[in-house]
């Protein structure tokens, strides 16, 4: 479904990603791992165009979409879930489901009614301000975001960061009813017990460069390669 | 202290309305203002040749339209709408391409703007000052406690709230408004969920120059329409927005009261000193609230 071929990537002068390639294909939890500043979050931001690469190739669903403006990536497919929870913070939770939502025909379309049945702890909290909420219900709500625009990819930027192990638990469990859904998902992860026990492949990334490919079972066993590129 | 005791409180109440009106034409202008600067970050100096431009196009129209008698409100409806007709060509065509770059450079860009409006105007309306009379209905006082109060400033006085529920509802209750607020934070987000940011940049764009527009029909009939006004009303407007607090609409409304009060009841106080209480009541609260009363969006 999605494929990046040879991606570079810079933030004006400095080079950050090098030749960065990965598939992720229909119905998989691709995870893509590496240390603080490996350029896992600039992978993410080139898929959904918000970094643009310079060079490479991006298809999504077998278009290039290297170079197509955010917005149409969007609503082609792909919903983006940000590294440091952007909510909306000046609009309350339903106003953030609210402009983010995008109608589609069928019967298992997200929608706002959906989406809070999804996460519960959301519907009690509806008219509440994204700015007044916990860490967890902000993390909820920009994966809800990203729901309502009914994507079929989603990129989730270490939705785990700084929650709580219950958070956490609660987070991993609804990734996983995601892919039930029908979702494909590609994982970025620091927390390596998060991304193994959720993916089926995953890729390592070091310094802007993938050093690593395989499937979950093979990375477990690969200890050095852990060691390596991983363990801090 | 013997002036204090020669104000009646007539007198003060007289001043007061004053103050008020001169309230509404700063808020609808600095509103304005304020919305492009919090929403697209976008100094626009050339916000003040837009209420020039409104003030001069309200003076052709109600010239045009002549003695009928809705000629006066045919032109202070078409006045802002040409100017927000002008901004959606300048949008299209110039701001949205310039969104990504510095403030230094948007700045001195709609700097230029200004300049290049000021000589439209003069090629278009000459150097030579126009005036215009308020519409028949709205001539003469009414006198309140009995000092005469124009009447046109009554109207003013109504416009006000107006604006203000009008702006409130925009912003809190409509879609679009919602996503402006959004994208005023964060556009990146914005645009990630599959909304097309140009499209709303170039609808809160014209309708903050709308208001400039608005800002400089309604004043027409109380000033001379002339070379300089967009001077003069873009230094209180960038004054009172700072003070209000960046981006905020509410702020605005704040500023452009005290400003507006100041102004007229410093007169009371110290009449040779007056013109002074404004700016020094923007520094003192700057001082004290470096970034403006309410919340800035910056
Ligand atoms: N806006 C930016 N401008 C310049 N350099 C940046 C910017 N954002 C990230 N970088 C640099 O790009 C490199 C990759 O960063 P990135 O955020 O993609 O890493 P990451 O793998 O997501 O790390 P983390 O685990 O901390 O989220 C880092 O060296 C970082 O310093
Ligand atoms: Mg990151």
């Amino acid at each position: 479904m999605l494929q990046v071929e040879g991606i570079h990537t810079f933030y004006g002068s400095s080079h950050i990603l090098f030749g960065v390639s990965l598939t992720v294909s229909r119905g998989e939890i691709v995870c893509l791992l590496g240390r603080n500043g490996a350029g896992k979050s600039t992978t993410m931001k080139s898929i959904i165009g918000l970094t643009p690469p310079r060079q490479g190739v991006i298809k999504f669903k077998s278009e290039d979409i290297a170079r197509a403006k955010p917005y149409i990536i969007a609503r082609m497919g792909i919903g983006f879930v940000p590294d440091d929870r952007r909510v909306f913070f000046d609009l309350t939770v339903d106003e953030n489901l609210e402009i983010s939502e995008r109608k589609i025909a069928g019967t298992d379309a997200w929608n706002r009614e959906r989406v809070y049945e999804f996460f519960q702890p959301l519907k009690h909290i509806r008219s509440r301000k994204a700015g007044f909420l916990s860490g967890g219900e902000q993390q909820m709500l920009t994966i809800a975001r990203a729901l309502v625009t009914n994507p079929e990819l989603l990129l989730l930027d270490e939705p785990t960061e700084g929650l709580a192990p219950i958070i956490v638990d609660m987070l991993e469990q609804r990734i996983l009813a995601l892919r039930d859904a029908g979702l494909t998902i590609l994982l970025a992860e620091q927390n390596q017990k998060t991304a193994l026990g959720l993916s089926d492949r995953g890729y390592i990334l070091d310094n802007g460069v993938i050093k690593y490919h395989g499937t979950i079972k093979e990375l477990q066993e690969n200890e050095e390669i852990i060691r390596k590129y991983l363990l801090v | 202290m013997d002036f204090l005791t020669t104000v009646t409180s007539s007198g003060l109440i007289q001043q007061f309305l004053v103050g008020l009106s001169r309230t509404t034409i700063l808020f609808v202008v600095a509103s304005g203002l304020s919305l492009v600067l919090g929403v697209l970050r976008i100094p626009n100096v050339a916000h003040g040749s837009l209420y020039m431009l409104g003030a001069f196009l309200c003076y052709s129209f109600a010239t045009l339209f002549g003695k009928n008698p809705i000629g006066f409100w045919v032109a202070i409806v078409m006045a802002p709408l040409g100017v927000a007709l002008i901004s959606l060509a300048a949008e299209r065509g110039l701001f949205c391409r310039l969104y990504d770059r510095e403030h230094l450079m948007l700045l001195l860009f709609t700097f230029a703007l200004m300049l290049l409006c000021r000589d439209i105007v003069k090629m278009i309306w000459g150097a030579e000052y126009r005036s215009l009379a308020p519409p028949v209905v709205l001539q003469g006082s009414l006198s309140i406690l009995d000092l005469p109060f124009p009447k046109y400033n009554f109207f003013l006085l109504s416009i006000g709230p107006f604006v203000a529920l009008a702006l409130w509802f925009l912003t809190q209750r409509t879609k679009i408004g919602k996503i402006a607020r959004a994208a005023a934070v964060d556009r990146d987000m914005v645009s990630a969920v599959g909304i097309n940011v140009s499209w709303v940049f170039a609808s809160v764009f014209v309708i903050g120059c709308f208001l400039a527009g608005l800002g400089g029909a309604l004043v027409a009939p109380t000033q001379n329409i002339a070379q300089g006004m967009d001077h003069t009303i873009i230094m209180e407007s960038f004054l009172i927005v700072i003070a209000g607090g960046l981006g905020n609409v509410w702020g605005a409304l704040l500023g452009a009261l005290i400003f507006g009060l100041t102004d007229s009841m410093g007169i009371l106080v110290w009449p040779q000193f007056s013109i002074v209480f404004p700016y020094a009541i923007v520094v003192i609260v700057l001082i004290f609230r470096p970034k403006g009363l309410l919340r800035a969006t910056w």
